[in-house]
């Protein structure tokens, strides 16, 4: 079973500026999968884990595309993700309702009712 | 070089994996790596690339790199490298340059010159 962070949503607007992005502060997420032999921006321990978003930061270049010298374009809404730490190391959490934060792109996350 | 120790996670990804002991120690930078960072700032601000292309040529460097180079040698080659792919020099006059460096003297004091 999944153990959720709780998340509040910061009394404050993103810092940078964003079109808004597919998912809200509150909602739940889950990180892809995805594996590829190139720069990828997420890290292997969060892959395949559902967390909360915290914030929403801004829209940034894509920097798997930015990688590369490509324009990085359309920019991408970067998320704050709250993990537990229960979530991401299972039976190996010392202190399992511990959070972990990370900021990671919208191409990385989708629903948790996605198949 | 290898790259798939653990299936799906390249060897620069290596958050939960055992670290062993960490060290604290801390040094004062030497010179040569204050400018290196120096170069990455103008590098970027100047637009030949950004701080992704430092890190995809630092992970594509692969593990022995990591191993063997320290922090900032390794971003001195990965900060050459992308100025050679943004087209701000190219190898020859790279390596012409280096040797009319070469030739101020064996070292880093010496080789720097009037710090041109």
């Amino acid at each position: 079973m999944t153990l959720l962070a709780q998340v509040a949503s910061p009394p404050f607007a993103p810092p940078y500026p964003t079109r808004g992005g597919r998912f809200a502060p509150g909602d739940t997420v889950r990180v892809k999968r995805g594996d590829a032999p190139g720069h990828m921006r997420t890290p292997g321990y969060l892959r395949g884990r559902t967390g909360r978003v915290e914030r929403i930061c801004g829209d940034f270049g894509n920097p798997e595309e930015l990688a590369y010298r490509r324009d990085g374009l359309p920019a991408c809404t970067l998320y704050r993700v709250r993990f537990t730490m229960a979530e991401i190391w299972g039976d190996r959490a010392e202190q399992p309702a511990d959070t972990l934060d990370a900021e990671i792109f919208e191409h990385w996350l989708e629903a948790t009712d996605a198949p | 070089m290898s790259d798939t120790k653990k299936t799906g996670h390249r060897w620069h990804d290596m958050g939960g994996t055992d670290a062993g002991e960490i060290a604290h120690d801390q040094h004062a930078y030497a010179l040569w790596e204050k400018r290196v960072d120096a170069l990455l700032r103008l590098s970027t601000v100047k637009g030949y690339f950004t701080v992704d292309g430092l890190r995809r040529v630092l992970e594509d460097m692969g593990e022995d790199a990591f191993e063997t180079m320290s922090y900032y040698e390794r971003w001195i080659a990965s900060i050459t490298q992308n100025m050679v792919e943004a087209g701000a020099f190219t190898i020859e006059e790279l390596n012409a340059r280096m040797a009319e460096v070469e030739t101020r003297g064996p070292t880093y004091g010496e080789a720097q010159g009037s710090g041109e």
